[in-house]
């Protein structure tokens, strides 16, 4: 149906296609008609009846008026949205919404942006016609990142519209009738969903608001500023809300090539962290075991004459994967420059086998909005709501689409999914003969190690149906691989399974990129085997796992606490205290950084700095600093500019981010997203066995992603992020242990004192033990063998107790 | 409400022969097999029904917990269901629900009276149970017996045309 018609509005001719609301033409057209329950991206309701219009269709006017979000356009329809009929109708609704809505809007955050303020201006009377008296609704508790004030709500339905089509979780309901119709959870309970915070964006009053914001600002004393956000790899178009120097609040920009209208709640509530207490506000030094605060001048310099000391191979970079292009790509000028090719970002990866076979410019393998029109996708190694709470939308709208996508999963633990999907719960040490399995139904053979895996394995029904759904898809399937995957001790295997099934299967691979800029790293050089402009390194560096476990006489930390943000917070905190001198950058004021470093500068955190991100799909997203950065704190290009100079490298005159990134952009003009590898992979065999026993997944939760989402009070108190350990009934069954014991954790040398709680959605011969959360510090690799000890039971605790 | 995605089917984790009773579940069946089977959630009502009467006259939110699970569907869409229509009651009732039709017909034809009368005599308000438990007062929307006003309806059974003498013989009549 591509013919289009032509609709009169408002005397204006207007071209639709057959079967659009008059809503979405007028809106298109600019004609505004008021409306609080129609929302483009949600279901019609057509249940607040302010949308009404005259119309009429072939000279035959309606009898009455039509509300515009539910009245489909035909040929010869004609449509007044302000003429005397339509006007007296949207009147009318306006006085009935108004009968029970409370007159409270001095002491109502929305005041100010509230869409029924604003078309009260426009269509409601002066004077209250109502003398009854109106009602009150009890406020539920939605958690920490909503609030309500249910009896401001008009019923409009579109936060339960939103939880049920785009959530994917009916947590909310309208119960009751008529005057007792309540929306809310009817049993009290937290709204959990990772997107829930865009019921208040939806919400058009002040029933629903965000509670960490809430009485904080007037929306008149905002500046809007365009930025991105830092976290996930999609990088959402957000909208910062910045009052004198400080960001108040995060909203969602309209992309719909990436974010569409909406965004997660981490890239929502993160800002907080901007204003924690913990803020490193200036350049610190240690002298004799004591932090002295002294002037950006001497810090630098004492950094400079450090690092021309130091010996350039026995020199190290690790750099945050959500750190600015511009910031990487001066980075990694200065290592090289030094003579360093050391320089790494993939701080939660541990296999780096395959580093000469990787692709220069691994991205998702699709542009992102082509991933809601997959006909298959395969997630290996993917928390995939907690890691990219988009992305997994997206996936959601393919398993709903018409055909309905096949999602199938091999993860060690069962993912909550909110639509069908197929999964096989895999431990660490399965996933490879699982995908090999997969890869012997679709008559695969690859060669060398891959050959005898596939050949050795023996394909169940599961496997066999997962090939056929990747075969069905023709060519609209992908292979994605996620940050457990990235975690692996054989993640260089497990990519080359991917590989091997998706060319089988004719489908693409594509790789979740656990953070905002890991994409822009490799182009940026931030890679020790890829120079910037995605070029290969002829002398590859040492990677993040070779600088763990060599010690390194000199080390560069940048945006990372190394507790928490790296693979093995053991091993990295051991590589720290051993170097000779450690420079930390950061925003940051961490215990972590403070017992490992010896210089700490203060860099500009997300909306601080001006610069770029590149997201999963290999865009360009560039950005502007919306604040100051607090104290004596800089945005980190201007630190490594400065460095650069004292460190008397040419060519570090830059006077603006535009010119750090017009310069890389120029180097990047051959590079393309590719995921081919670009040799010939010759892995070998798994490290991880059945005869490894049980192994931790160091699941890394939506909130303890980066310093930044961890600092973010709001986001700290939502459930399900607490340090324990997660294992299967039947595999705590062989372990001797109960649900609620409480369990000494080895891990190498560390041993930690934690409680047991069961869980069938882990996988049999895995242990999940978040990871960069509190309680995890001191641990081990995020994947890796780990051995469970009983210590006491719950019973005998409440004994005790 | 419309969904798009409609109707959304979530599969709790529960035995579902472990729910009900066989009689209560065998009921419920009968009422999903006039459905096809993605809409088999089109048998809340009825199922509510036999739920409700076989809990002495209401239902418990573990009951509709329950019969989300057993039917594959949102807690909150039988939580919609059952707080929106008036024959299902959400807390303890009396042995007997009288229910008075406060509708326009029945309005003008004298159901305030009847409300009043009921109120009177037997101490109780409307939504209240008279303190021997026998009978719970309730005020309904049309029961569509606009004929023969004012209607009444005693547990399952319309009585027409009353007046407060007439309602007293039938309360009279009940256990």
């Amino acid at each position: 149906m591509t013919d289009k018609i032509n609709i009169e509005i408002d005397g204006r001719v207007c071209e639709a296609a057959p079967g659009e609301m008059i809503i979405a033409v007028a809106d298109r057209e600019g004609i505004s008609i008021p409306r609080f329950c129609y929302h483009k991206k949600l279901s019609i309701a057509a249940n607040c009846r302010m949308c009404l219009v005259e119309a009429e269709q072939g000279g035959r006017p309606f009898p009455k008026p039509v509300p515009a979000c539910a009245t489909p356009v035909g040929e010869g329809l004609k449509v007044w949205t302000r003429s005397p009929k339509a006007i007296e109708a949207q009147r009318a609704t306006m006085e009935f919404l108004l009968i029970n809505h409370p007159l409270d809007c001095p002491i109502c955050d929305q005041g100010g942006e509230c869409e029924l303020q604003d078309v009260a201006m426009g269509y409601g009377g002066d004077i209250s016609r109502f003398s009854e008296r109106k009602r009150v609704v009890l406020d539920e508790d939605l958690g920490p990142l909503i609030a309500t004030d249910m009896t401001r709500c008009i019923h409009c339905t579109r936060c339960v519209r939103f939880c049920a089509e785009i959530a994917g979780v009916r947590e909310l309901g309208a119960t009751g009738r008529g005057e007792d119709m309540r929306i809310g959870t009817y049993i009290a309970h937290a709204v959990t969903h990772e997107l829930a915070g865009n019921v208040i964006d939806l919400c058009p009053v002040g029933a629903l608001t965000s509670k960490p914001y809430r009485f904080t600002a007037r929306p008149w004393e905002l500046t809007g500023r365009d930025s991105i956000a830092p976290h996930d790899g999609l990088g959402s178009n957000v909208r910062l809300h910045v009052r004198r120097g400080q960001v108040m609040r995060v909203h969602p920009n309209d992309n719909e090539a990436v974010n569409e209208t909406w965004i997660s709640d981490r890239d929502r509530f993160s800002y907080a962290g901007l204003n924690g207490a913990d803020r490193l506000t200036a350049p610190l030094i240690k002298r004799d075991g004591e932090w002295q605060q002294v002037e950006w001048t001497e810090a630098l310099t004492y950094v400079a004459e450090q690092l021309k000391a130091a010996d350039s191979a026995d020199m190290g970079w690790l750099m945050a994967p959500n750190a600015t292009l511009e910031e990487l790509y001066l980075a990694a000028r200065i290592a090289r420059g030094l003579g360093c090719d050391n320089i790494d970002h993939r701080l939660r990866q541990q296999d780096f086998r395959a580093d000469a076979a990787d692709p220069l410019f691994p991205w998702l393998g699709l542009p992102v909005a082509e991933l809601s029109q997959q006909r298959a996708i395969l997630l290996i190694g993917s928390h995939i709501r907690q890691e990219q709470p988009l992305l997994a939308h997206r996936i959601r709208q393919a398993a709903l689409d018409v055909d309905g996508a096949a999602v199938l999963g091999v993860n060690p633990l069962e993912l909550e999914l909110n639509h069908r999907s197929t999964q096989i719960l895999s431990a660490p040490a399965r996933m490879a003969s699982d995908l090999a399995a997969i890869a012997k139904a679709l008559d695969a053979r690859g060669s060398g190690v891959l050959a005898d895996l596939i050949g050795a394995s023996e394909p169940t029904d599961a496997h066999e149906a997962f090939a056929q759904a990747l075969k069905q898809a023709d060519g609209q399937g992908v292979v994605l691989l996620g940050a457990l995957a990235e975690a692996h001790p054989d993640y260089s295997l497990l990519k080359a399974l991917a590989g091997v099934i998706a060319e089988a299967a004719g489908a693409r691979v594509g790789y979740l990129p656990a953070t905002a800029n890991s994409v822009g790293a490799h182009l940026a050089g931030a890679h020790p085997a890829i120079l910037p402009g995605a070029h290969p390194a002829e002398t590859p560096g040492m990677a993040v796992g070779a600088m763990l476990d060599k010690p390194l006489g000199t080390l560069v930390l940048w945006g990372l606490e190394p507790d928490r943000d790296l693979i093995d917070p053991a091993r990295a905190m051991a590589a720290c205290e051993q170097a000779k001198f450690v420079v930390a950058c950061s925003a940051f004021d961490a215990p972590s950084l403070r017992a490992t470093a010896d210089v700490l500068l203060p860099i500009g955190a997300f909306a601080e700095t001006s610069g770029t991100f590149v997201n999963a799909s290999g865009a360009w997203q560039s950005f502007q600093g919306a604040v100051a950065p607090p104290g004596e704190a800089r945005p980190g290009w201007k630190v490594l500019r400065v460095l650069g100079n004292l460190l008397d490298l040419s060519g570090f005159e830059y006077r603006d981010t535009a010119e750090i990134r017009e310069e890389l952009a120029a180097l990047c003009a051959e590079a393309t997203p590719d995921n081919t590898p670009r040799a010939t992979q010759a892995v070998a065999g798994p490290t991880l066995t059945a005869e490894s026993g049980l192994t931790r997944v160091g699941a890394v939760l939506c909130y303890a992603l980066d310093p930044l989402v961890r600092r973010a009070p709001a986001l700290a108190r939502m459930p399900g992020s607490e340090f324990a350990v997660r294992l299967h009934p039947d595999q705590a069954a062989e372990l001797g242990l109960v649900d609620g014991d409480c369990v000494r954790l080895t891990q190498g040398e560390v041993q930690v004192e934690t409680h047991l709680f069961l869980d069938a959605r882990v996988a049999v011969g895995a242990a999940l033990i978040p990871a960069a959360v509190s309680g995890s510090e001191g641990l081990g690799a995020m994947m890796g063998p780990v051995g469970l000890e009983r210590l006491s039971s719950r019973a005998a605790r409440s004994e005790r107790g | 409400m419309s969904f798009r995605n409609a109707p959304q089917a979530v599969v709790h984790d529960v035995d579902k022969s472990e729910l009900f009773t066989p009689e209560i579940r065998e009921a419920i069946d009968a009422h999903i097999a006039k459905y096809p089977p993605e809409w088999q959630q089109s048998a809340v009502m009825p199922a509510l029904s036999i739920l409700q009467d076989a809990n002495g006259g209401w239902l418990t939110t573990e009951l509709m917990d329950d019969l989300a699970a057993y039917l594959d569907m949102p807690s909150v869409s039988v939580y919609e269901v059952a707080t929106f229509y008036g024959m299902y009651d959400l807390e303890p009732q009396g042995r007997h629900k009288v229910c008075v039709c406060n509708s326009i017909s029945c309005l003008l034809n004298g159901s305030e009276e009847l409300i009043e009368h009921v109120e009177h005599k037997y101490g109780v308000k409307v939504g209240e149970t008279t303190a021997d438990g026998r009978f719970t007062l309730k005020e309904v929307e049309c029961l569509g017996a606009c004929r023969d006003a004012p209607a009444v309806l005693l547990d399952k059974v319309y009585h027409e045309k009353l007046t407060p003498e007439s309602l007293d013989r039938l309360i009279d009549g009940l256990e």
